[in-house]
């Protein structure tokens, strides 16, 4: 009874906020909208039992990611209006609900149909963390360290892609050093 | 009522067609970024729900692969927005058409 009043309270929830998100004009919105849907989804993950998940979910999600977003629309006009492709929207929206059920079909009919077994089952008396690191440290040692070297290479290319001239403060130079700046910059536009 | 796996995966269903709908009507790049995150974590919930019904802890170790691609795929697309944005001054998906023949 309480997992389902919490199942369809957290779905009703978790789908308004997503709405919101892929609806709204305002960058904002959609961002407070997006965080809201993350911690709601890590509702589900504690339903389910998975609470090591639906704690990396609230720490990377709501914490490293949104705040990435935060940080990265400082660089952007987020205050305008945004400009939508108005186009057929039935189309549209009939488009992304024969794919959604299409990708869920082919990836859930086989898991269905057979009477899967569990390949890793979960160990008796021990809890969800402790479970997931004997599996994650024993069997998916190479995967979480090629994740590893991925997430390194994703942060050194932020910072190269991102950190370019982060040392020229346009609040801190005088009217001619920030027309030399421009003139440099449009050459390397035009180059 | 029993919440089987049946209901995970139509709510499943649900975020990925909001997820979908968002990658296909948004012109701006960032909101285009929200829709992705939104698509994977649909996925995260599917393949959560899987693992506790089926006993399985496979559905959670490639939840967390999940989230360290998704994370990974954020730093660097955010940090080509941002050259991008530094360079033409704006993230509008109609302006990237320097490629056209």
């Amino acid at each position: 009874m309480f997992e389902a009043v919490a199942f369809y309270l957290f779905a009703f929830l978790t789908i308004t906020m997503f709405y919101i998100t892929v609806t709204t004009a305002q960058a904002l919105y959609a961002l407070s909208a997006l965080a809201a849907g993350m911690i709601f989804i890590s509702a589900f993950f504690f339903i389910l039992g998975a609470d090591f998940l639906g704690a990396v979910q609230i720490i990377v999600y709501t914490g490293a990611v949104m705040a990435l977003y935060a940080f990265g629309m400082m660089f952007f006009d987020t205050t305008r209006e945004v400009k939508e492709n108005h186009g057929n929207k039935y189309i549209v929206v009939g488009l992304s609900v024969v794919a959604a059920v299409m990708v869920v079909a082919i990836f859930s009919a086989p898991i269905i149909s057979t009477n899967m077994q569990a390949f890793y089952p979960m160990v008796e008396g021990a809890g969800n963390t402790e479970q997931v690191g004997m599996v994650l440290f024993t069997k998916y040692l190479v995967p979480f360290e090629v994740a590893a070297i991925m997430l390194l290479v994703a942060m050194v290319a932020g910072i190269v892609l991102a950190g370019k001239k982060m040392d020229l403060s346009l609040t801190l130079m005088n009217a001619e050093e920030i027309q030399a700046a421009e003139d440099e910059k449009n050459k390397k536009v035009l180059s | 009522m029993e919440i089987g796996l049946n209901h995970y995966l139509v709510l499943s269903t649900i975020l990925f067609c909001i997820g979908l709908i968002g990658v296909m009507r948004r012109k701006n790049l960032l909101m285009l970024f929200f829709a992705t995150e939104i698509l994977l974590n649909a996925v995260n919930v599917g393949f959560a729900a899987i693992s506790h019904y089926y006993g399985d802890l496979t559905g959670q170790m490639f939840a967390f692969f999940v989230i360290a691609i998704a994370a990974s795929e954020l730093a660097v697309g955010l940090g080509l927005l941002i050259v991008w944005h530094k360079r033409h001054g704006t993230i509008d998906l109609d302006t990237m058409s320097s490629m056209r023949g």
